[in-house]
């Protein structure tokens, strides 16, 4: 699988990251060495074979749709952000 | 491990391995010391043993933390920038049960950044160094939890294992790590990686801790729904036919290590066991299922990180978008960044089923395998990592050099089954060497017990 510059600057802006261009260009040769080993999977057969996406025993665990008492109160969790105001997390302008 | 009691104060302990840890500072082991709590856990315990009460079976033992587990105490950064000034509210289930009983945290050890990586060289805070050679990496992700036991500061230490994270660092310092089964004990409060693998464990100096460890450590817990009934404390079986893999045979392999595991075969055979050899060909292509699966869960576990309810924040921009991307790319290592980018790649349109569908069809092909291989014998022996700890520097600048550490323990991962590891002896140059004992799930304690017999036999 080969990497170019578009490939690296869509997966930047899809993952969220202003990189520069130094950087993009040392993460396309990583990502295409990535993704040439990973293309060992080519030689495999799956034909037939159902996908396995997790490998807990059980699903569909159930509780009641309750308010359980919580370890942190809201102004213990609003304190963790950088900015408040009015018992609110405080962003740049959005709009 | 040494407990306090009448004649042993907590106090003396907690002081002790405060102690250690100062002098074995340049080992870049800890992200932070709790030096005033634990003194002040360790004060009331003692006041509890003076009065005659009842103290739990870890009273007054000091123990590290990774910094991946949520506490109050100091900051849980998971050795990333972008969580640097994060103080928990809350406390990771695991860390309550042993505290419960009296264990104390004297300190949160090193890791590479989100648990991303094999050497611990990947942390905001540089590497760790090995316990037995400086020059040469602590193994990782839980490189600093691995040399803080190694070097005898704590009786014992928490880490996750993801796709190795315990069990590689382990074998690099000659200590028992154990990756439980999937779902053995709680998550809840340790910060995620790739959800369907990540597990908790441990790292001892003997089976015995180990065991005392996983009887307190498993079990249900109504904050993580991904925790199995406690299964440790009941179940218990015991093998005589031990597996060894054709395909971990090769020459990637260092010779010392084909060497220990021959050895320890021969032992084993000497004392009635039986070895059989399994061929196990989808363990060839588990490496590059993981590097898919793991990304995939990754981007997706780390969209949360975005500067705006914790941790660190870029300042430098009014534009919420902007100030998104400069926090993201200012607060991740080059690492995170490349394993969420692939997992953005892998699970894109256009290529979610050559990639993503694909891995995950692998993964049913390595899960079949080890029901298989467990119908046949009842543990398997493998080698850990293809190399003893390797130089500082040497791989971190080649991320496939990297990856490939992890290529004998990520099956264990995809497939939910534990793997113990245990030391086997060192090279000429006096590095330790581990081999990895693999049950079916839910054998925890069988591998344990096993582990104990085989220490029983070598002396």
């Amino acid at each position: 699988m080969n990497v170019d510059v578009d490939t690296i600057n869509h997966l930047a802006e899809l993952s969220n990251f202003s990189i520069s261009e130094k950087e993009c260009e040392s993460l396309k040769k990583d990502l295409g060495e990535i993704l040439k080993y990973v293309s060992l999977l080519d030689e495999v057969d799956v034909d037939g074979v159902e996908p396995t996406y997790q490998v807990f025993e059980m699903e569909n665990v159930w509780r009641e749709d309750a308010i359980l008492p919580q370890e942190a109160n809201r102004g213990q969790l609003l304190a963790l952000s950088k900015e408040q105001k009015d018992n609110q997390v405080k962003v740049p302008k959005v709009l | 491990m040494k407990v306090a009691n009448k004649t042993v104060s907590a106090v003396r302990l907690v002081q002790d391995a405060l102690k250690k840890a100062h002098e074995f500072s340049d080992y870049n082991i800890f992200t932070f010391l709790n030096e005033e709590g634990a003194l002040k856990k360790a004060r009331e315990i003692d006041k509890k043993i003076a009065r005659g009460e009842k103290v739990g079976r870890l009273a007054g033992v000091p123990y590290a933390l990774k910094d991946n587990f949520l506490t109050p105490e100091g900051e849980t950064t998971a050795s990333a920038h972008i969580l640097q000034g994060f103080s928990s509210p809350v406390t990771a289930t695991a860390v309550k049960k042993l505290e419960d009983e009296g264990a104390i945290m004297i300190g949160r050890t090193n890791m590479d950044a989100f648990a991303h990586g094999s050497s611990t060289e990947n942390s905001y805070f540089g590497p760790t160094l090995n316990s037995h050679d400086k020059t040469r990496v602590a193994g990782g992700s839980s490189g600093g939890s691995a040399v803080a036991v190694a070097l005898d500061i704590v009786e014992f230490a928490t880490g996750t294992d993801t796709g190795g994270s315990i069990r590689q660092p382990a074998s690099f310092n000659g200590i028992y790590g154990l990756k439980p089964t999937y779902g053995c004990i709680s998550r809840y409060g340790v910060v995620a990686m790739a959800s369907s693998t990540d597990c908790v464990g441990f790292f001892t100096k003997d089976p015995d801790d180990m065991d005392l460890l996983m009887s307190i450590a498993s079990g249900k817990d109504s904050k993580d729904l991904t925790t199995l009934d406690d299964y440790y404390n009941t179940e218990t079986t015991s093998g005589r036919t031990i597996g060894v893999v054709k395909e971990f045979d090769n020459d990637s392999v260092a010779p010392e290590i084909r060497k220990a595991l021959e050895e320890k075969c021969e032992l084993l055979k000497s004392k009635g066991f039986e070895i059989v050899e399994l061929e196990m060909p989808a363990l060839k292509y588990a490496l590059s299922a993981y590097y898919i699966i793991v990304p995939a869960e990754i981007t997706s576990n780390l969209s949360r990180y975005d500067g705006i309810r914790y941790g660190f924040r870029s300042d430098d921009s009014n534009d919420l978008n902007k100030l998104y991307a400069k926090t993201r790319d200012d607060g991740f290592m080059p690492e995170n960044k490349r394993r969420i980018m692939i997992g953005n790649f892998v699970l894109s349109s256009g290529f979610y089923d050559a990639y993503f569908l694909k891995a995950a069809k692998v993964r049913t092909l390595i899960v079949k395998e080890y029901e298989d291989a467990f119908k046949k014998c009842d543990f398997l022996l493998t080698p850990v990592a293809p190399n003893p700890a390797f130089k500082l520097g040497e791989k971190v600048n080649d991320p496939v050099a990297m990856y490939l550490e992890d290529m004998m323990s990520v099956s264990l991962n995809l497939a939910g089954v534990p793997g113990l590891t245990i030391p086997a002896g060192k090279t000429k140059d006096g590095l330790p060497l581990g081999l990895q004992l693999i049950g079916p799930r839910r054998s925890d304690k069988a591998l344990i017990e096993f582990s104990k017999n085989l220490r029983e036999v070598e002396e």
